[in-house]
């Protein structure tokens, strides 16, 4: 019944296209729900989180992106208030969280072990906020049956956690943690510990129960795909600082660093010189590439200076023949194919030695037109494909 | 109809043979190392037990050993007589000199058991949350009192408590008391000898059973808004529970059983049950009522800790 709903008010919008209102964070008034300002945690000499400030609006899916020490763990359990910020403040609902317990605030968090309590079953796990509350037997027995209905676990209400595969573990601790209707619920690697299946299900599970209960998600996870395919907006970590905030599309097309280019899915990057420097575009002369590079966007940089730029593997056009334009126009061998049924990985080595990535779409069945080993290609893109990254 | 017998006879067979294959089954090599602790225990503990139940069906007598023999033969006359004398149990029963003993042990034991655990809870609780690398040098200081005689410590209490042992003269230096307490020779004293020699084994499992606990889960419950007091009880607790049943069991069992402190510690109206068969071995010479003094100990104690297995055994068999 669900499905169905959500289809005809999709189609619906299709048919008369509406004014979409744009999401609150590109709203300049709208006051953010999540406020965290230039905090910074220490641990001993070790700074884990350094001075960062983000805001997080309602009822977004936020993902904080980051390798295992980039700070992004730290920052979570500040808002939960495991840990104190060094320096800095958090604002929760407008509310300064300084010096309020964990068990005070407007928010619940979901572990990355689950911390069931082994001791307890499943419907006493899933009460067990509700009781803190005061809440009477009857209401109590109301909400948990409600929440695990939700999550399709109604009926192993009377199962010990170890009695659990690990999808319904996940489950029980996401109902656990939405069960108290917190303003703000906190996921550690929510889908971590799944197999590959069952985290592309839980994925789009995991974005339904946020949009129908209209609370405010902040994930960390170290996966890039899980961060592409949940959030709303991404805020990419490394060393304890927040390096770039984006929605997915923007992370992954318009990075802003090298850091964040080579995190996010794979990319080439291209080493080269500034040689012509314009407001609206550079050429870049890249004796890696063996040819020059356009890029139709303007950079601050001083002239000559060494830039990089990226170049995403499915951006890349391969073809026997030389391509019209001299500018952005390689030229190699493939030495490496993978083939991975719905697309193809090549290896492409550029005269200078440099290694090109290239990713193509198995359009046909036909392995005949099929590009093979030690084949000569030129590879060529569109202008608007790749981005110069100055840091 | 014989064929029909006879097939009756190659089924009996055939069954017979199927009774016997588990013999061909076993795994000896696994069967001869499992079988030395058994073997250990049946002929130290097992077999002995059963000379002292003997014992306890026997009468005292002026012999040597001091008892009667429960088999009489007489091959002349051509008989066999067995007698069994059930009346030191009887005796146990209606003198209630001896329930007595057995329930003030089982008393000083119950209590003594408690505050083991209200102090070993907190020190292995801190051993558990201290730093990983201070654990070994914290758990070998809980272990050192085991390198001198438990005997030396328990008389080292008795220099401590007398009249003009160190506390006394500690307190009366604070001038905190007039005149010198009577501690030794109490029962006072005697739970703080029970105390103090028994906490390492009240401390081991409770560690054993708090280091294991995923200190995530603390912060769950009170991310689910459990103040810390309430997240004690409500998870630390009951994680920690078969550490807590185990300590439990290895302080109170022995401590039933007591003879050196409260005969060291104690004072003449201390009445426990080791005290008492010591005194029906030595003093009275009274093997059988000694023997049956212990075996009713045993059973009395044996029968709680078969309960609280079978429970628990069912609880992780549900599990």
């Amino acid at each position: 019944m669900n499905a169905s709903e959500l289809k005809s008010t999709s189609s619906g919008m299709v048919d008369s296209p509406v004014n979409i209102e744009p999401p609150l964070w590109k709203q300049p008034d709208a006051t953010p729900f999540v406020r965290i300002e230039n905090v910074t945690k220490k641990f001993d000499e070790f700074t884990a989180v350094d001075n960062v400030s983000l805001n997080i609006y309602k009822k977004e899916l936020f993902c904080l992106l980051g390798g295992s020490g980039s700070g992004k763990s730290t920052l979570l359990r500040m808002l939960a208030g495991f840990e104190n910020p060094t320096s800095g403040r958090i604002l929760i609902d407008g509310v300064d969280m300084q010096g309020i317990q964990p068990w005070n605030r407007p928010v619940n968090m979901m572990f990355q072990s689950y911390a069931l309590f082994p001791h307890l079953n499943v419907a006493d796990n899933v009460g067990f906020g509700l009781k803190r509350e005061g809440l009477n037997k009857h209401d109590v027995k109301r909400r948990v049956g409600e929440m695990l209905d939700m999550v399709q676990l109604g009926h192993l209400g009377k199962r010990k956690p170890h009695q659990l595969s690990g999808g319904q573990k996940q489950r029980v601790a996401l109902a656990r943690s939405l069960v108290k209707r917190p303003k703000l619920l906190l996921l550690d690697e929510p889908l971590g510990a799944l197999d590959k299946k069952l985290r592309e299900e839980t994925q789009f599970e995991l974005i339904n129960i946020q949009e129908d209960l209209g609370v405010t998600f902040v994930v960390v996870t170290h996966d890039q795909e899980e961060a592409m395919t949940l959030a709303t907006r991404i805020g990419v970590m490394n060393q304890g600082l927040i390096v770039q905030t984006d929605e997915p599309h923007g992370v992954y097309e318009y990075p802003n660093s090298k850091f964040v280019a080579e995190f996010i899915g794979s990319v080439n990057i291209l080493e080269g010189t500034v040689i012509e420097d314009n407001v609206d575009s550079v050429r870049i002369e890249s004796p890696q590439a063996g040819c020059t590079l356009f890029v139709p966007h303007g950079i601050s940089c001083a002239p000559q200076q060494t830039v990089h730029v990226a170049l995403r593997p499915e951006k890349i056009q391969m073809s026997r023949v030389k391509p019209a334009q001299d500018e952005n126009c390689m030229k190699g061998e493939i030495i490496e194919i993978a083939y991975m049924g719905s697309l193809s990985v090549f290896k492409i080595r550029l005269q200078s030695g440099k290694e090109i990535r290239v990713t193509q779409p198995n359009f046909s069945r036909d392995m005949g037109e099929r590009f093979t080993w030690n084949e000569h290609v030129y590879l060529s893109w569109d202008v608007h494909s790749s981005v110069v990254l100055t840091s | 109809m014989s064929s029909l017998s006879g097939n009756v006879w190659l089924t009996g067979f055939l069954t017979w043979k199927a009774r016997f294959k588990f013999l061909q089954n076993i795994n000896w090599g696994r069967f001869s190392v499992i079988s030395v602790p058994y073997l250990w225990l049946a002929i130290f503990f097992f077999i002995p037990f059963l000379v002292v139940f003997k014992i306890s069906l026997s009468e005292s007598a002026i012999a040597v050993p001091p008892y009667s023999n429960l088999l009489d033969f007489n091959l002349e006359e051509a008989y066999v007589n067995i007698k069994l004398n059930l009346g030191n149990y009887l005796y146990l029963w209606e003198d209630s000199f001896y329930l007595d003993a057995y329930l003030s042990s089982i008393k000083i034991a119950a209590i003594s058991t408690v505050f083991t655990l209200l102090v070993g809870f907190p020190i292995a609780y801190l051993i558990a949350r201290s730093d990983e690398k201070h654990r070994g040098i914290l758990l070998a200081l809980v272990i050192l009192p085991f390198w001198t005689s438990f005997l030396l410590r328990v008389y080292a209490w008795v220099g401590l408590l007398k009249k003009q042992g160190l506390v006394n003269e500690v307190l009366m230096s604070f001038g905190m008391i007039d005149e010198p307490l009577t501690m030794l020779q109490t029962d006072f004293a005697v739970y703080i000898g029970i105390v103090y020699t028994y906490l390492p084994f009240m401390i081991l499992p409770l560690y054993s059973a708090l280091e294991k606990m995923d200190l995530s889960l603390i912060e769950a419950a009170e991310d689910l808004g459990a103040r810390p007091i309430q997240s004690f009880f409500m998870v630390t607790v009951p994680l920690a529970l078969p550490g807590i049943i185990a300590g439990c069991m290895l302080v109170f069992i022995p401590a039933v059983g007591e003879y050196v402190i409260p005969a060291l510690l104690g004072g003449s109206d201390t009445l426990m049950i080791g005290r008492v068969l010591w005194d029906e071995f030595s003093l009275n010479r009274d093997w059988p009522m000694a023997s049956a003094v212990a075996t009713v100990m045993l059973v009395f104690l044996v029968l709680p800790i078969m309960l609280i297995r079978s429970k628990t055994e069912k609880e992780e068999g549900a599990a």
